[in-house]
């Protein structure tokens, strides 16, 4: 539920807001427990994952500078709650900027395994993305979503610091829309 | 051995070579470059030779080529005092892929010898430690031979 849908309900008295809002819940009750906590709670937890979203502090090839860069003082990535911590536990995004090669290929699996759900995966570059350089070689995985679900792409070689702000943008919206879906409860 | 040379020129390293090992070949001399080519029975003796007397201090890489017939171990030693470099070659056949290693003789061959081994499978015999370095343990294939194809090469 969205409260900027329904301007008037500040503008109400106390007992008009009680039996408008009354009203409302009761509606939404009638569809079941799950959905209602779902649709009362969505949107709030959709506003906090969207503002701190915390990547996994990896740096794994050239693109790992610019994503340095993009933290520095000329696009501080920092505005948009991009904060990024060093333990999968604390982290819901998985940035995977860099050629992957087949002896890392576990640890990044379980890399993945380890962050708490719901996460998110972003591949940055094109060594994530397929290869790229290094496509069709003898230690390179040929792209990140043959071990991992991958939500968005960064293109670049390496990805420009606004690409990759531009990219977090679109994640911020996948963000919001997974938690509009209104499955958190399902989980 | 012989005496000792703390910055040979390129005419003393030739001299002193053939004289000392009458197998080695010299294939070219350039400005500050010597290119032989020894057998790979003495080719730890050599080594030591061009360490102890004619002072290269450091070995740049140890590396091979595959000439489908049989491999070459390719040696680049560098001298700190004068820059000259020597271009050792060694013939290794197809079917016995062993050669001495040199780690003892400079450290810095450690690494260059199991990178060799990796990606080219010739065995240095008497290396402290001839693992994968940075292919997965499991691999059963050696990329750089010219029998290994790509995907995209079959």
């Amino acid at each position: 539920m969205d409260m900027s849908l329904y301007p008037h309900a500040v503008a109400m008295s106390a007992d008009e807001f009680m039996t408008w809002s009354d009203a409302i819940i009761n509606d939404l009750l009638s569809t079941g427990t799950k959905k209602t906590v779902d649709k009362l709670t969505g949107p709030i937890w959709a506003w906090g994952m969207k503002n701190s979203m915390h990547p996994l502090h990896w740096g794994l090839a050239c693109c790992a500078l610019e994503m340095a860069a993009a933290s520095a003082p000329r696009y501080d990535a920092e505005r948009y709650g991009m904060i990024y911590r060093s333990s999968p536990r604390q982290t819901d995004i998985l940035l995977v900027n860099g050629w992957i090669s087949k002896k890392i290929r576990p640890d990044l699996r379980r890399l993945y395994e380890m962050i708490p759900n719901p996460k998110w995966v972003v591949a940055m570059g094109e060594c994530a993305i397929s290869g790229g350089p290094w496509y069709d070689s003898y230690n390179c995985i040929q792209g990140l979503d043959q071990i991992v679900p991958v939500d968005v792409y960064i293109p670049g070689c390496p990805a420009r610091p606004d690409a990759m702000i531009d990219g977090f943008m679109l994640l911020q919206k996948k963000i919001e829309d997974y938690f509009r879906r209104g499955n958190f409860m399902e989980d | 051995m012989a005496e000792v040379y703390q910055s040979p020129s390129v005419d003393e390293i030739k001299q002193a070579l053939t004289s000392n090992f009458p197998d080695v070949e010299i294939i070219s001399t350039e400005e500050r470059r010597v290119k032989a080519k020894c057998p790979r029975e003495i080719s730890h003796d050599v080594c030591q030779f061009i360490h102890d007397n004619l002072t290269f201090e450091h070995c740049s890489v140890v590396t091979a080529v595959d000439y489908v017939d049989h491999l070459m171990v390719v040696y680049l030693l560098a001298n700190y005092y004068n820059g000259v470099m020597i271009d050792l070659n060694v013939d290794v056949p197809d079917d016995d892929l062993h050669i001495a290693c040199v780690t003892d003789i400079w450290q810095g061959a450690n690494w260059h010898e199991r990178e060799t081994w990796e990606l080219f499978g010739i065995v240095f015999d008497n290396h402290p430690r001839l693992e994968r370095l940075l292919t997965p343990q499991n691999y059963e294939f050696f990329p750089f031979r010219k029998s290994y194809k790509m995907r995209s090469q079959e």
